[in-house]
């Protein structure tokens, strides 16, 4: 034993120079090259930082796209999921609350249309898409509010779709803020 | 969806094909014949002769082990003091995280030497940028290296020579960081950052929203730490949610990426092992049955999320797109079930979505993958765990036709079935021990305030806590309220003896059989390389692996979907 101590010492101290200084430091050079400079890249309007690109926010108002239910309220800070199993009672109420603030919100869907993704939390909290039948469902509303015509905000809606990568990987999805950032442009 | 399950195959082929000229390179690497990063000899030098090391020094498995226990008692001791004290360390520090108290300091510091990675803190709220970087990371490099040894060691004993030295565990351990763990995790450090992961040092950002609503946003330094908490089957991730957090995982190509850092190694082990000791029919066969149960765990997860919840259905909206509870848009039903189904037999167990909310169903095979922890497995363990698997199927066997055990050439006696038959033993006695304690205490304490869902949910996720304990998995059910002095203190227990009982026992084993006398095959013995013997294998894998917990699954996930279907 006494004869790998001096060795287990000496080679801890080399890991770490080499894997928790030199690696790290290493790392953050190379993010000075990246999109955003490896601090997240960030989306102003009107010179305003009003976001992240990736990190998803809360959108409540009927005006907006609203974005799917979070755990945390969109705490950037603190990530979380609902972590609810699938047979709790307690979570199943509130998908039923989260169900019926969405029917007295857009009047005229009908429940089973409207896509589960808008009554069920998403796994960070912080998820910043929907898929575009998320989206579209909210179109109805959001003209009338703005008095809009549909077809615009279809056609917005469809601009922003990103279909599956190379057309094979994953589904397709709609980045809420982007969308919403767009929204407020239109005239 | 079917062209989503299309992008996935030809992800896992990809992988697949990666992990192939990975395993020729290792076997070249650990060989010691000429490699393209042969220009690290001179940094290799450096860091033996600053270590004060003679990395020719063969040891016996007994000094092999020891020196690794040794060095892993410096790095729990180094972590353990840094993790109490990182609110005072004044560098590379956001400000306003606290120390860990002794308990967390402890589950955190012996989860990340286990490699297991169970977080009982929220990155966040309770990691400085130090402790990430530098203990964290540092760990999740240092544990993989540790278990690529031993994996190596165990390999080489099983040559067809004989010899009483295992290897050198420093030269080893040294390899598999220079020549594997790091240059790959530069390369998916640059990948990561190209897609918008963070690397900076900078304190949170404050920002107002499009709807004026203030929002903390939490970055920091985790492009280095995403490529090797994959690449080493370690799984703990920069923030609470993991590789679910858009900051790890952005989007498909991330996705992508991370998917083959998860599983190159643990099947590039496998090409190793055929390589290695040319025998190549050896290593088609344990690729055969570990993708085989892989696909047999895997599929019925991806069937019942796209399912969905029956619960959700009954309330009337459009489950189309699956159980959509816990889980990203940008990867979807499909793609977050495919990646749980990884990630529960490969213990990187790192999540894209919520395991806590899949159907209860999909958590029985999760259970049962993160048990036998042997399709695939670990980088280095996954291929320790079958190496005990087919000692036993060889001793089953054998005796079923009156042959002499016997594998690849050396006669598997008394003692070397003894291990791994109690190997075999503790492994379900520590999960199903510490279940049981934890349930009797949950059933005497109604209000003690552990679980966010009662009943069959209740259960499983006290035994899916302990199964990913004991497997070095270290996913969990986030709805258990775990970071009190009990789950701290009980899991770091059990998290210890899963990690370092199948690390030495395997050595112990390949040590005394590298010391007997090799001999060529024969009519005598069981052949190890036919298509019977992996049906055996399977068998004996079921049996053992599956079968000590099926009273446990009942009374979870079965009793669950039983109740809910009613």
């Amino acid at each position: 034993m006494k004869s790998h101590i001096g060795p287990a010492i000496r080679l801890t101290v080399v890991m770490l120079v080499l894997l928790a200084v030199i690696y790290p430091l290493v790392v953050a050079g190379i993010a000075k090259l990246a999109p955003g400079g490896g601090k997240g890249e960030t989306v102003t309007v009107n010179g305003k930082v009003v976001g992240y690109k990736l990190i998803g926010q809360k959108f409540t108002e009927d005006r907006y796209f609203n974005s799917r239910p979070s755990a945390v309220e969109y705490n950037a800070a603190g990530s979380a999921g609902s972590n609810k199993g699938p047979s709790n009672p307690d979570y199943l109420k509130s998908v039923q609350a989260r169900i019926d603030t969405f029917l007295v919100h857009n009047p005229g869907v009908q429940k089973d249309a409207i896509p589960a993704e808008l009554v069920t939390a998403s796994g960070s909290g912080l998820d910043p898409d929907l898929s575009p039948a998320g989206a579209k469902i909210q179109i109805a509303r959001i003209a009338r509010v703005r008095s809009l015509s549909a077809e615009r905000l279809n056609q917005l809606v469809d601009d922003h779709t990103e279909g599956p990568l190379l057309g094979l990987f994953g589904p397709a999805k709609v980045n809420v803020l982007a969308l919403n950032v767009a929204l407020d442009q239109l005239k | 969806m079917y062209y989503q399950l299309l992008g996935l195959t030809l992800l896992f082929v990809f992988a697949a094909g990666l992990a192939v000229l990975m395993g020729r390179y290792m076997s070249r690497v650990f060989r010691g014949q000429p490699t393209a990063l042969d220009v690290l000899t001179p940094v290799e030098r450096c860091i033996y002769r600053a270590g004060g090391i003679d990395p020719y020094q063969s040891m016996t498995w007994q000094q092999y082990a020891l020196s690794l226990l040794t060095i892993n008692s410096i790095w729990l001791a180094y972590a353990l003091l840094a993790l109490r004290t990182q609110a005072s360390i004044p560098f590379w520090n956001q400000g306003g995280i606290p120390s860990m108290d002794w308990s967390l300091a402890i589950n955190t510091a012996i989860s990340f030497l286990t490699s297991t990675n169970l977080q009982h803190y929220s990155g966040e709220s309770g990691a400085t940028y130090f402790t990430q970087m530098a203990v964290l990371t540092f760990l999740q490099f240092v544990s993989a290296a540790t278990s690529l040894a031993v994996g190596v060691a165990v390999v080489r004993s099983l040559q067809a020579k004989t010899s009483s030295n295992v290897g050198n565990f420093y030269q080893d351990f040294v390899l598999s960081i220079t020549r594997v763990f790091l240059p790959l995790s530069v390369l998916g450090a640059v990948w990561l950052l190209l897609r918008g992961v963070p690397m900076t040092f900078q304190p949170y950002t404050l920002i107002h929203t499009l709807e004026g609503v203030e929002q903390t946003v939490a970055t920091g330094p985790v492009a280095a730490m995403i490529p090797i908490k994959h690449l080493g089957s370690n799984g703990g991730g920069f923030f609470g949610t993991n590789t679910a957090h858009p900051f790890e995982n952005p989007d498909m190509v991330s996705y992508g990426i991370n998917l083959i850092n998860v599983l190159l190694l643990p099947i590039a082990f496998v090409v190793f092992v055929g390589y290695f000791l040319h025998r190549k029919k050896l290593a088609w066969l344990l690729f055969t049955i570990m993708t085989g149960c892989w696909l047999a765990l895997t599929l019925p997860i991806i069937q019942q999320e796209l399912t969905g919840n029956t619960a959700v259905s009954l309330l009337g909206v459009d489950q189309s797109m699956g159980n959509l509870e816990g889980k990203e848009m940008r990867f979807g039903t499909l793609g977050s079930a495919f990646w749980c189904g990884v990630n529960v037999v490969i213990p990187a167990g790192t999540l894209t979505s919520m395991h806590d909310s899949y159907t209860p169903l999909a958590s029985l095979f999760m259970l049962l993958g993160m048990q036998v922890d042997a399709f695939y497995g670990g980088v280095g363990t996954g291929f320790l765990y079958m190496f005990l698997y087919l000692i036993i199927a060889i001793f089953i066997g054998s005796l079923m036709i009156g042959r002499t055990p016997e594998l690849l050439g050396k006669k598997v006696g008394i003692p070397e079935i003894q291990v791994a038959a109690l190997i075999m033993v503790i492994m379900p006695l520590l999960y199903l021990g510490a279940t049981a304690i934890a349930v009797a205490i949950q059933q005497a304490n109604p209000d003690i305030g552990w679980l966010s869902n009662p009943g069959f949910h209740g259960f499983t996720t006290i035994l899916y806590e302990y199964v990913s304990s004991v497997a070095g998995n270290g996913s969990g059910f986030e709805g258990l309220a775990d970071n009190t002095p009990f789950w701290n203190l009980t899991t770091s227990f059990v998290m210890f003896m899963g990690r370092f009982i199948p690390l030495i026992g395997p050595l112990a084993i390949a040590g005394s059989l590298y010391r007997k006398q090799y001999t060529p095959p024969s009519a005598g013995v069981l052949p190890t390389e036919s298509v019977t013997f992996g049906i055996l294998v399977t068998a004996v894998v079921l049996i053992i692996g599956a079968l000590c917990t099926f009273p446990a699954l009942a009374l979870g996930p079965i009793a669950e979907y039983v109740s809910q279907a009613k």
